[in-house]
């Protein structure tokens, strides 16, 4: 596990001028200072290097406002993603983003991560649903990024803000779209004895105009983890499962589930449509599971984050697996495939020596074989410190160069989560001691 | 070590040599927008992008085009695969068949089908651009998914050229639906066709008619249809020139001087005979925001000196 983190004082604000003025205390005796949402994030983000003041957004956990007529909420950082599409649910409305950990992570993270989750497919993901963002600069001045309004004023710094993994400033308020829910939903679980074929059904499904809510894959022993776990009625014989999932009106899914099944069982796969909101709510725990399932395997896991082209999937998992085989460690993938989003899952125990030198170097050989077929480091994770050093490996100089400069735009001194993202020839000079926390540990 | 795509586009290359490193640049696309954010000063000399599809990988739902492309070469294109982008060609209101792609994204002005396609930013998924400096830098990642490094897109969509010069996109491309058709009603409130029209793409209002761009099934358009009282397929409105931005729920209480109008309803934007007379003010702390990101990026204004965010 990551080791090198230590936190200065931890600050617990409970509004805007809160943490402006543990901003302008950082400012004052030139500290750097961390945002820490649920810490729920999986490359690092919120890991503090060089104890920084911590701020923890925990109190900062209400819901604001709702606004039915706009279909908009203002919410505090530290709002649970899942609290607040459980606030309006009975409005029919919910929060499209939807990561796994959506039961823990906060509203602040993902707008931190512009975290995804397996309805971005269709809904696009948490870039898309923040119309503003209220922030308080590293001078401790607070500004509203973006607006309610259509075509806010000015470049698109709300934009540049979703995804800067607190580099940028600490979001105090944020005005997210709200969704409402679909008129119908359908889900269904398709079976296949190969990979491949499974595969070949995302493309074509994708191929024949069709975009679904939702294209998950999980392979065989991600099933029978989750089988193990859950119950939820997956077929353990299977080499590879998909969930997909179809919404919109009522007439118009039920041609596209038609539709997909045919595409599914010419492709070889076998085909079980949720008769009801209980099975589907099954089959979905099932997948939201996935992850907490694999203690099951073994008592330590690695959570990889790449995309790669969907026509490269089957191309890049085989070769997932002959790495996992190679460092003689265990694979399990339950990922994106709609998105072509892998999560190669990497169980282990760290108790056994050396083990997490084989995590690290079989990590690093699938960044490589994903970016070799024109991939990208992170799909939804971040870069954090887990990839930091890997920038390089996607991007020119000239690249981070100008990514640095949009970083200085907003905190001229660099003194915002320091040590993350860019690596250190492209961060502020004076972070640059802190590129002796190296990069290379096991993120859990 | 695994090693950045080297560009090698040669149309790409030339064009950042054209650019350089010194002396005022304007970059013209079509030329159909100049009114966003003023016309740059006529001295600075003028570059034009390069044109064309660089890849199209349909199955992905991905085009890489060449920034100084029409929209509407581009979507003629795709069209053999029943597919689209976000960004407006010259069949929807208010586009026209000169824009073109590069134009389109520094402008950032998402056409009347926002309502149901999204705003157009997020549709970009890669830019290479010419930075001040005559590099060429890529923004974003090639994959339909990327959080890799800071959201550089998102920056430059809406830019209106002064932060870097556009050389090539690679864009979400879309299935087109299987029908779609605007749809007139006459007397009815907008906002409940907003809520009716399940299929709805795009809602206009010019005050008294309601016109409704339907998309999707053919049956779940046929619902629609049944639903909405009285409507004919029609042809869509015209677009009076000039944008207000508005909150969606404030479009009810445009000043009764507005003049002839079209209102997106759900959207907030609202198509005007004049400039907006009551913008929303710019706070300070903001304004100076949008200047740093300016000074560093193009700390001798070479880009399109003249036009400006400032001066939407």
């Amino acid at each position: 596990m990551f080791s090198d983190g230590a936190a200065g004082p931890v600050c617990f604000p409970d509004s805007t001028e809160h943490v402006q003025a543990i901003m302008g205390v950082a400012a004052r005796f030139d500290r750097a200072v961390l945002a820490r949402g649920a810490g729920s994030g999986l490359s690092g983000g919120a890991a503090p290097l060089g104890d920084p003041i911590v701020v923890s957004t925990t109190r900062m956990n209400r819901v604001l406002e709702v606004d039915v007529e706009d279909r908009t909420a203002w919410v505090q950082p530290g709002v649970i993603n899942l609290d607040l599409t459980r606030q309006v649910t009975p409005l029919g409305l919910h929060f499209a983003p939807d990561p796994s950990s959506q039961q823990v992570c906060t509203i602040g993270g993902n707008v931190a991560n512009n975290s995804g989750g397996p309805h971005c497919l269709a809904y696009g993901v948490t870039s898309a649903h923040v119309l503003a963002v209220e922030v308080v600069l590293s001078t401790g001045e607070a500004v509203v990024l973006g607006g309610l309004d259509a075509e806010p004023f000015g470049y698109d710094l709300r934009g540049a803000f979703v995804g800067s993994e607190g580099m940028f400033g600490i979001a105090t308020k944020i005005a997210v779209r709200l969704t409402p829910n679909p008129e119908s939903v359908k889900t269904l679980l398709l079976a296949f004895d190969k990979v491949a074929d499974a595969a070949a059904t995302v493309g074509a499904v994708i191929a024949s105009g069709l975009v679904p809510a939702a294209v998950e894959m999980m392979d065989k022993r991600c099933v029978a983890a989750v089988e193990d776990f859950v119950h939820a009625g997956y077929p353990r014989e299977a080499a590879a499962v998909l969930l997909i999932e179809l919404d919109g009106l009522r007439r118009g899914v039920e041609a596209d589930t038609a539709k997909v099944a045919e595409i599914g069982r010419a492709n070889g796969g076998t085909v079980r449509v949720a008769a009801d909101e209980q099975e589907r709510a099954l089959l979905w725990k099932g997948r939201k599971s996935a992850f907490g399932a694999v203690a099951r395997v073994a008592p330590d896991y690695y959570l990889h984050d790449t995309v790669v082209p969907r026509s490269k999937l089957v191309e890049v998992l085989e070769a997932v697996y002959e790495i996992v085989d190679r460092h003689d460690l265990t694979a399990v993938n339950v990922f994106h495939a709609g998105d072509g989003n892998l999560h190669p899952l990497m169980a282990y125990d760290s108790r056994e020596p050396g083990v997490n030198e084989r995590v690290a170097a079989a990590g690093r050989e699938i960044l490589e074989v994903s970016l070799a077929v024109g991939g990208v480091l992170s799909g939804e994770h971040g870069i954090g410190v887990e990839k930091r050093d890997f920038m390089e490996y996607q991007f020119t100089r000239a690249d981070l160069e100008a990514q640095a400069l949009l970083r200085r735009s907003f905190d001229p001194h660099c003194r915002l989560n320091q040590g993350k993202v860019l690596p250190s020839a492209h961060s502020c000079a004076d972070i640059a001691s802190l590129s002796a926390s190296k990069a290379d540990g096991v993120w859990g | 070590m695994i090693a950045p795509p080297v560009i090698d586009d040669a149309a790409l290359l030339a064009f950042a040599a054209e650019i350089g490193s010194t002396g005022p640049v304007m970059v013209r696309g079509g030329g159909t927008r100049w009114h966003v954010g003023g016309a740059p000063h006529s001295d600075s000399r003028e570059v034009r992008a390069p044109t064309g599809i660089v890849e199209y990988r349909p199955e992905e739902m991905t085009v890489c085009v060449r920034a100084g492309t029409t929209v509407a070469e581009l979507h003629a294109v795709l069209a053999e695969h029943g597919q689209r982008t976000a960004l407006p060609d010259g069949s929807v209101p208010g586009g026209s068949p000169d824009s073109t792609v590069g134009g389109t994204i520094a402008v950032g002005r998402s056409p009347v089908t926002r309502l149901g396609d999204g705003h157009i930013r997020d549709a970009v998924l890669q830019l290479h651009y010419v930075a001040a400096d005559g590099q060429l830098v890529t923004a974003g990642g090639p994959t339909v998914k990327n959080v890799t490094g800071f959201d550089m897109c998102r920056v430059l969509v809406g830019s209106l050229g002064t932060l870097g010069c556009i050389g090539d996109a690679i864009l979400r491309t879309r299935p087109k639906p299987e029908h779609e058709q605007w749809a007139r009603l006459d007397d009815a409130e907008p906002e409940a066709v907003l809520n009716t029209a399940k299929t709805a793409t795009a809602v206009l209002w010019d005050g008294s008619v309601v016109w409704a761009r339907l998309c999707g099934h053919h049956v779940d358009v046929e619902d629609d249809l049944v639903r909405l009282p009285a409507s004919c397929e029609v042809p869509p409105p015209d677009l009076p020139p000039f944008r207000w931005s508005r909150r969606p729920k404030d479009l009810h209480r445009l000043p009764n001087e507005t003049g002839r109008f079209m209102a997106e309803i759900g959207v907030g934007v609202v198509h005007c005979e004049r400039p907006d007379p009551d913008p929303l003010p710019v706070p300070a702390g903001v304004a100076a925001l949008n200047r740093r990101v300016r000074d560093l990026f193009d700390p001798d204004r070479r880009f399109n000196p003249g036009r400006s965010v400032e001066r939407l």
